[in-house]
């Protein structure tokens, strides 16, 4: 039985996954019930000065679904906590007190002042609350205040920021960072100049969820008008799990642990953000889309995997395939693999020979003797992978790697030996 | 109290008023608009689709579909309508599943195939609800056509030579249009009078005229109307049953099975309708089917079908075998009726011998028998084309009993084409009619335009 205990920055708790600062963890009711059910942590919803803020009273949600209806994507205009201050450290320091052996971080958002800053971590300490999390993320609403995102896009502000609450507090400080800015790298190293003892991504991407036709107003609708909103779930996390990769491959930022978060729904999705560096994820959409339980599943998940590889503590596959994420130019240029298709799993609906004929190579047949037969071209087939990557059958289409011989798109032998483009002779640069 | 099993018992109003109207409702009630989006998430959109070239109507099914997965319903309703202007009847009477559903790549990938039919009536019945009709004519060419027969293929001949700017007057002898699909198909299969709806939605293009009550022999000839219009296309149906060719077929209680769905069809209240206890069906089609179960349906206790061959070569399909074994009744294999045996100046019963294949394929009677007992029995053995209708030097060609056409449907005379079961060749199917309606009206309009055929 694999040992999830997982220990991030110190903060210990049950197992890696805690729930996100979001609607789920807003008071001590929900985040009751989530402990009930499993989760080993939360970051609890994002606390401001006082006076709090409103919410609007119209819709705070948009959705992307497919045609059964499964969300794909989602949106929020929700802003920070709308209760008082008050309320919330004193529901905080109730559960931490009830609930000592899971993960409470209080997540934070103040103007950039450090007066702000340095009153309301020490109320937080306080509580007994396990660290802090400064919300840098947030796209919407906040951040026409100066707040959220506008100060996740500025690097100084992460960094001043980070130092003030260091100054303050021996609690440990962790940086949520906003997606919506070019280099993920730049922000994150501000917030280890900082003193920041890790940070958390990410936050949500800015985004319009989509426009009703009929009334001309984005979604989600306010009396006819929309704003954007904070786009997350199953749809981000490939942009989530790069920004991650990019944070733990660079030799400045190596050093920083990461809390991952963006559409993780599944053990896998918790295992990919953890073997790319992150020491633990945050969820939130997948638990707003089915309720706490699937706790259950991602605890059994990752620990029946871990045991069916023989791991036995996150640690053993924590950061596995940081190494193996590398700029273009390393790639292998003598790599050469085709298309080969399963004739026993096609099941002939000649998707594969359609992209390839209008999208790529012509490099897929339509017929053998007069009838539906799909057969890859190896004189044509550049092994993109686009074939593989529509076809409805699982394993039906591999790609199998030429290991010597001669190519015949190419007719150049297929070499063993590693060449990548840094030294390739149509490389004007080449070494 | 069960009556006495040996005397006769043809009763009406065997069931309560709500088992009628339960048994012989919707069969498979419309999807709605959530089953629509999930099912059709289910096409792989599959290129040079292998439900297309199945389609005797070519509609472009990927595209339909992925136009109800994108709420495009009305994009959806014209492609089908395109190719097939009853594609609503034919969601609900084609069998698909020797069709398009048949050949799905979806019957590999996870074993079922997309409900093209389902979602195909979806589609059209959404639009027809509308009120809305999908073509416009074309500016007029002055040229005149006549139909005879309003039933698939005179309708979908009418409709495609009325969009392309001809004018038609359509000649049909019975009462109401529609064909078989008025007055042959099963009850539960287009309920709430959709065959007139369908009609009124393809004569909504405007320039048809059409007369019911005239009949082709009955005071309506050919070579008058080859006169009177520029062209004539025959959809004549079959208008006679096959007979048992046994003594005592006209004794009562025996009927041919395609009058009695008529009568069925058009009863304003079925508990009026009187049925037999025990049935016999003989037969191994469509129509045996349609009428076995329909009497279960109507409160019958005992329904047997008997087919002379076996499972596999029966024409209905292994799903409305299946549709009629669901329903209760009972089917026998191998056996054919050799005597129909009165009883109280009824039939009473039929005496039956077992048959099998030799081997040169030919069926034989094993000398083995049984008896069934019965109030009344449907002979569904096959229709047969009258062709009596033609006056004397009128008729076109003939080959096995029906109209012989080309590729085009074109008849022996230059200026006459036909289509659905009264042609050489003909499917049997609605969707096929509507095609030879289709084809014909393409090469009737190349013929009126630029003279050639």
């Amino acid at each position: 039985m694999a040992d999830l205990r997982n220990d991030f920055l110190g903060i210990k708790s049950p197992n890696p996954f805690w729930l996100a600062s979001a609607p789920p963890t807003d008071r001590e009711t929900n985040v009751v019930r989530a402990y009930k059910a499993g989760w080993g942590g939360v970051v609890w919803k994002t606390l401001g000065e006082e006076p709090h803020v409103v919410n609007v009273n119209g819709p705070r949600y948009g959705a992307i679904h497919s045609n059964d209806r499964q969300l794909i994507g989602f949106n929020n205009i929700e802003l920070i906590s709308d209760r008082p201050l008050e309320v919330n450290l004193r529901e905080i320091k109730k559960v931490k007190r009830e609930w000592p052996d899971r993960a409470l971080v209080v997540s934070l958002m103040v103007p950039v002042t450090e007066e702000s800053w340095k009153t309301i971590v020490p109320l937080v300490e306080e509580t007994g609350a396990d660290g802090i999390e400064l919300n840098f993320g947030c796209p919407h609403g906040m951040s026409e205040r100066g707040m959220g995102s506008s100060i996740g896009q500025d690097p100084e502000y992460i960094e001043n920021i980070a130092r003030w609450c260091k100054q303050s507090t021996s609690m440990p400080v962790i940086v949520k960072l906003t997606p919506n800015i070019t280099d993920i790298r730049q922000p994150a190293l501000a917030a280890l100049k900082g003193g920041a003892d890790g940070v958390a991504l990410i936050n949500t991407i800015n985004s319009i969820i989509g426009i009703d036709l009929d009334t001309m107003s984005p979604n989600p609708n306010i009396d006819g008008q929309g704003s954007h909103g904070g786009y997350c779930g199953p749809a981000v996390k490939p942009i989530a799990l790069n920004m991650v990769a990019e944070i733990a491959r660079n030799a400045d930022t190596a050093a920083l642990p990461i809390s991952g978060i963006g559409g993780v729904s599944t053990w896998r999705d918790a295992v990919e953000f953890m073997t790319l560096g992150a020491g633990n994820v945050q969820v939130c959409t997948a638990a707003m889309t089915y309720g706490f339980k699937i706790v259950e599943e991602l605890i059994d998940g990752m620990s029946d995997w871990m045991d069916d590889k023989g791991y036995t503590t996150t640690d053993d596959f924590m950061g596995a395939a940081v190494k193996n994420v590398v700029d273009w130019k390393y790639l292998n240029m003598n790599y050469v693999v085709k298309a080969v298709i399963d004739q026993d799993k096609c099941i002939k609906c000649g998707r594969c020979h359609i992209v390839c004929e209008d999208t790529s190579h012509q490099a897929i047949t339509l017929e053998r003797n007069g009838e539906r037969y799909f057969e890859v071209k190896d004189d044509e087939c550049v092994g993109c992978n686009l074939c593989a990557s529509v076809c409805p059958v699982e394993g039906c289409i591999d790609m199998v790697q030429l290991t010597g011989g001669i190519d015949p798109r190419t007719n150049q032998p297929v070499s063993t030996e590693y060449a990548n483009w840094t030294t390739h002779s149509n490389n004007p640069n080449a070494v | 109290m069960a009556n006495n099993s040996t005397a006769s018992d043809i009763s009406t109003h065997r069931l309560e008023q709500h088992e009628y109207e339960n048994n012989f409702s919707d069969i498979h009630p419309l999807l709605d608009g959530y089953q629509a989006s999930v099912e059709a998430s289910r096409c792989y959109f599959c290129h040079d689709a292998p439900c297309v070239v199945a389609c005797p109507t070519s509609i472009d099914i990927p595209l339909f579909i992925r136009q109800i997965a994108s709420t495009n319903n009305t994009g959806a309703a014209k492609t089908i309508f395109q190719q097939n202007i009853m594609g609503g009847m034919c969601a609900r009477v084609c069998p698909t599943e020797t069709l398009c559903e048949e050949v799905c790549v979806r019957n590999e990938a996870g074993g079922k195939p997309v409900k093209i039919g389902f979602l195909q009536r979806f589609a059209t019945d959404g639009y027809m609800e509308t009120g809305d009709h999908p073509f416009q004519r074309a500016s007029s060419t002055g040229k005149k056509v006549a139909v005879v027969g309003a039933g698939p293929a005179g309708m979908a001949c009418a409709h495609r030579l009325s969009a392309l700017g001809h004018d038609i007057t359509i000649f049909e002898g019975r009462a109401k249009s529609g064909g078989l699909n008025e007055y042959g198909i099963a009850s539960y299969k287009a309920v709430d009078d959709f065959a007139q709806k369908e009609i009124d939605f393809i004569l909504s293009i405007g320039g048809i005229e059409l007369k019911t009550g005239s009949y082709l022999g009955q005071g309506l000839d050919l070579d008058t109307l080859r006169s009177d219009y520029d062209a004539v296309f025959l959809g004549l149906g079959q208008g006679g049953s096959n007979n048992l060719r046994l003594d005592g077929e006209d004794t009562d209680g025996v009927i041919n099975a395609i009058d009695y769905i008529a009568q069925l069809r058009q009863a304003d209240d079925l508990s009026q309708l009187s049925v037999g206890r025990r049935i016999i069906v003989i037969g191994g089609g469509m129509t045996a089917i349609d009428v076995a179960v329909q009497t279960k349906l109507l409160g019958a206790e005992e329904v047997t079908i008997v087919y002379r061959r076996g499972i596999s070569q029966m024409g209905a399909s292994k799903y409305e075998q299946d549709l009629a074994q669901t329903n209760g009744v009972n089917i026998v294999y191998w056996a054919m009726p050799v005597e129909l045996v009165e009883q109280d100046g009824r039939i009473g019963v039929v005496r039956f011998e077992r048959t099998s294949l030799d081997n040169d394929g030919k069926l034989n009677s094993t000398g083995d028998g049984f008896d069934l007992a019965s109030d009344m029995v449907f002979k569904a053995i096959g229709q047969v084309f009258l062709s009596d209708v033609f006056a004397k030097n009128q008729a076109p060609e003939l080959t096995r009993g029906r109209i012989r056409v080309d590729d085009n449907r074109q008849t022996s005379l230059g200026d006459v084409w036909a289509g659905g079961d009264c042609i050489d060749g003909g499917d049997d199917l609605t969707v096929a009619a509507v095609e030879d309606g289709k084809v014909a009206a393409m090469a009737i309009d190349k013929f009126l335009t630029s003279g050639e055929v």
